[in-house]
């Protein structure tokens, strides 16, 4: 399916802007790319799919200069370069708008776009604002943009900000413009704006590489597609003839980890949570549904899709403009981190070193942290043998891999200081457990025995929620899949329904553009 | 749109179209409303208030305030706070600190002490060292915090100790006085205006004061320089993306900022006719505060000379209006500290608007 769709470029390498060959990057314990292809027509729109950490970003910061490749050739109108940083990338014409903007807000749109290469007037130290303004308005022209070159870039909305990328990527008279998930934060007419300035670039001849999660944008916009999987090429196929489902099943195509263990029905089960028209902006849109005893419940979908937004907001750490809460059946007032502690909740976010963990400290510390009050001897005191009695027990019950109870938890591998978090909040008997991508920055081994524990708590009647972007593990851990795009629940799958491509297909289902993904 | 020149349609413009369609429209004829209510400029005309309101109550608490003896010795007296705090303002704007002025200040009056009195050499020698020295300081503090990633805070609080403890030991812990260069202490105490306008006997450590500041806001304004300063304490990652050389800039930043501390320190030996050792310490909190109360954010990236000099005349009329109405000292620096809190909250108030 995959091969015979590869197109040999051998013969033809002076046609194409831009050819990668084999490209290769080591990180630290990964092969974070294998071989990888790509080439590059002028006036094309080439689409670089795949799921989250197959490697699009780096290979596209491998030819935008900011990692080096450690093989394989970058080869730029036939002839192979060496780029070694952003200079010499912009200075070859190729242009990245990434995807966290890199503008400086207190400058103007004008002074960004020039920054390095400002234009000089007298001595060459002064500046000349008056061509530095009247060539970033010619820019602007070109791109038919209507912006004042002297307006400060934070107080433009996110749209025209990637606008002012753009035009900056466009002052190097760049032929190659790299987008990088450039429709993440926008609304539709921006979105329309952003591709009708990407059309008039095609017809200019220039070639773009667009990373995008959404499928409905790759019909609308893009000539060819290049699907990434594990760091590795898979295949280039035309967008037009070629089925999203195709092309979704080239993504998800890894096998499966050996088939977990058969999942005991829930759904009979008391609803221990239960969450009624979630609404906040556009993060939250009216995100309903039940938690019951003894069920993971798999939350899917994208990054930015809005699942660590729902959980914060249960949390309390964020407010919401609309919805209930009801626990037990009664509804809850969650205003704080401590209200929802109090009910039960507990939260165990994705970035354990800055939110879950004082790294400082060491294991029993950690461990009794958010119970101190439970330690106290005549009220003021810390009860050490005490602390040190609950700490030795989880240590054992949740096996735990440390020297000692004194041990800093920074010294612990990443699996040992999530087991951590975990007694941290089983010591204050919440029973409604939020996992935000408990196992990511885990490795393998490490990995299982998170998923036997979560197996093990959900036995003992937690209700988990674990928020996770690797469908295998979704697959393999939930009761059930509620699978998120852009804030809003896009659909429900059982255990036995669930399956990787349904949960894609579910979470490219941008609500606006359904029925662009249905023609098909 | 941008060529229409009637200002009551313009203002129709900019309610019905987005604020970004119409700026075209701002900068034209409707812009120097739109600059008015700018908020930075709102910061400004705060301070700015802020300093006539100071000016016109202690005019009316006491008459000696209008004197003009007095009127001179507030000039005389923000002058070496005034260019601490532009040093200081370059830094800060990159969202550094320099806690280190101070001392700085003070060494470099002992250099000069050292090429005048020891060394016996002309003036301009002294003034050239004081600046050079200022300039080598400024230039260590800057290695070190952008080649070897010292925290800027830790970087000049040992370079504040260092240098105090090298004053002491170059001076052997005593005064250095100027009385062989009789010409140096006109440096700040006599007056070219006043020679010229004999009603206005500014002195002239003033009038450096004011050359120093239209100095640096054009560095600050006009340069290259002066723009990859803003850049550095608005977003450094992405300036070293645009392939700008940032350590080298931000050394250059802590140069020029060392550079003018020197001419602090001329002022100040100008002042006493002599290089005070000892002195020195405390002057870099004043210097930052008047830096703050002039607008600066301290979280980097905004910030203007003119604010700074606000700010230190806001400090100076405070302190010797305070001390005309006979408050006690101490209570001085009880209101100086209110103020300086007061200062910082504005500034969060009005980033929290944004």
């Amino acid at each position: 399916m995959q091969s015979e769709q590869t197109e040999t470029t051998a013969g033809q390498g002076s046609a194409y802007l831009i050819s990668l060959r084999n490209v290769t990057k080591r990180f630290p314990g990964v092969l974070a790319l294998d071989n990888c292809q790509l080439d590059l027509l002028p006036g094309e729109v080439h689409a670089l799919m795949g799921e989250n950490g197959a490697g699009k970003s780096t290979l596209m910061k491998i030819l935008s200069g900011v990692y080096q490749k450690d093989d394989g050739q970058i080869i730029v109108d036939g002839k192979e370069v060496a780029i070694d940083g952003p200079r010499a990338a912009q200075e070859l014409g190729i242009g990245i708008i990434h995807q966290e903007l890199n503008l400086m807000n207190h400058l103007s749109a004008a002074q960004n776009i020039f920054i390095g290469r400002e234009p000089r007037g007298r001595f060459g130290v002064f500046l000349d604002e008056e061509t530095l303004n009247r060539q970033t308005a010619e820019i602007f022209e070109r791109m038919r943009l209507k912006l004042d070159p002297r307006t400060r870039v934070g107080e433009l909305t996110v749209a025209k900000q990637q606008m002012v990328e753009i035009a900056k990527a466009l002052s190097f008279n760049s032929r190659v413009l790299i987008m990088d998930e450039p429709t993440a934060a926008l609304n539709n007419a921006e979105i329309d704006e952003l591709f009708r300035i990407i059309r008039d670039l095609q017809t200019q001849g220039v070639g773009i590489v667009y990373i995008s999660h959404k499928m409905d944008e790759l019909r609308r916009i893009s000539n060819r597609v290049t699907v990434m999987r594990d760091g590795k090429y898979i295949a280039t196929v035309p967008t037009e003839e070629t089925p999203i489902d195709t092309i979704i099943s080239m993504m998800v195509g890894r096998q499966l980890d050996s088939a977990g263990p058969v999942v005991a029905d829930t759904s009979a089960n008391q609803v221990v949570l239960e969450v009624k028209g979630l609404s906040r902006g556009q993060a939250i849109r009216d995100v309903s549904f039940q938690l019951r005893k003894g069920e993971i419940l798999g939350f899917a979908g994208l990054m930015g899709a809005g699942r660590t937004e729902v959980a914060r907001a249960i949390f309390g750490a964020d407010p919401l403009d609309a919805g209930e809460i009801f626990i037990h059946g009664g509804k809850a007032v969650i205003k704080s981190p401590a209200d929802a502690v109090a009910h039960g909740i507990g939260y165990l976010s994705e970035d354990r070193k800055h939110f879950g963990l004082a790294t400082g400290l060491d294991v029993k510390a950690n461990v009794v942290m958010s119970s101190m009050n439970r330690f106290l001897k005549r009220g003021v005191f810390l009860d050490q043998a005490a602390i040190r009695s609950t700490a030795q027990n989880y240590v054992r019950q949740l096996a735990i891999k440390t020297p000692s109870i004194d041990q800093p938890a920074r010294l612990l591998s990443g699996g040992n200081q999530q087991k951590i978090v975990i007694a941290k909040w089983l010591l204050r008997d919440c029973d409604i457990l939020f996992f935000d991508e408990p196992t990511r920055g885990i490795d393998i081994g490490a990995k299982s025995e998170i998923y036997k524990l979560l197996n093990t708590l959900a036995e003992q009647g937690k209700a988990i929620v674990m928020i996770s972007s690797e469908l295998p593990e979704v697959l393999r851990m939930s009761h059930r899949v509620l699978v998120m795009c852009e804030g809003r629940i896009t659909g429900e799958l059982s255990a036995a329904e669930a399956s990787q491509e349904k949960i894609m297909q579910l979470a490219t289902q941008r609500p606006s553009a359904v029925a662009v993904t249905t023609t098909h | 749109m941008a060529t229409t020149p009637n200002p009551l349609s313009q203002a129709n413009l900019n309610m019905t179209s987005t604020p970004d369609s119409n700026k075209g429209a701002d900068a034209g004829a409707g812009g120097l409303r739109a600059r008015l209510f700018h908020p930075s400029t709102r910061q400004k005309l705060l301070a700015f208030a802020s300093l006539l309101a100071l000016i016109v109550f202690f005019s009316f608490a006491n008459e000696n305030f209008l004197q003009v003896d007095n009127l001179v010795s507030i000039l005389q007296s923000t002058a070496v706070n005034g260019v601490l705090a532009i040093a200081c303002t370059f830094v800060i704007i990159t969202a550094g600190i320099d806690l280190s002025v101070g001392t700085m200040m003070t060494f470099c009056a002992v250099m000069a002490g050292v090429f005048l009195t020891y060394w016996g050499l002309p003036i301009y020698f002294g003034i050239f060292a004081a600046i050079f020295f200022g300039a080598l300081c400024g230039w260590s503090s800057g290695m070190l915090i952008a080649k070897l990633k010292v925290p800027p805070f830790i970087a000049t609080l040992g370079m504040m100790m260092l240098l105090k403890g090298l004053s002491l030991v170059i001076s052997g812990t005593k005064p250095i006085y100027f009385n062989d260069t009789p010409s140096f202490s006109q440096i700040s105490q006599e007056s070219l205006i006043g020679d010229l306008i004999p009603a206005l006997p500014i002195p002239n450590a003033v009038l450096i004061l004011f050359l120093v500041a239209i100095g640096a806001g054009i560095i600050l304004n006009k340069t290259v320089f002066g723009r990859y300063t803003f850049a550095l304490g608005s977003n450094e990652e992405a300036l070293r993306l645009s392939g700008v050389k940032v350590d080298f800039w931000k050394i250059v930043v802590y140069t020029v900022s060392g550079a003018i501390c020197g001419i602090a320190g001329l002022l100040i030996a100008s002042r006493l006719n002599s290089a005070q050792p000892a002195l020195g310490q405390g002057y870099e909190l004043d210097a930052i505060a008047a830096v703050v109360i002039g607008g600066t954010s301290l979280s980097g990236g905004t910030g203007t000379i003119l604010g700074t000099i606000i700010g230190a005349f806001i400090m100076s009329v405070l302190i010797n209006g305070l001390r005309i109405m006979s408050v006690a000292q101490e209570w001085q620096t009880v209101v100086t500290g209110v103020i300086i809190i007061l200062a910082v909250y504005m500034d969060i108030l009005r980033r929290r608007r944004q």
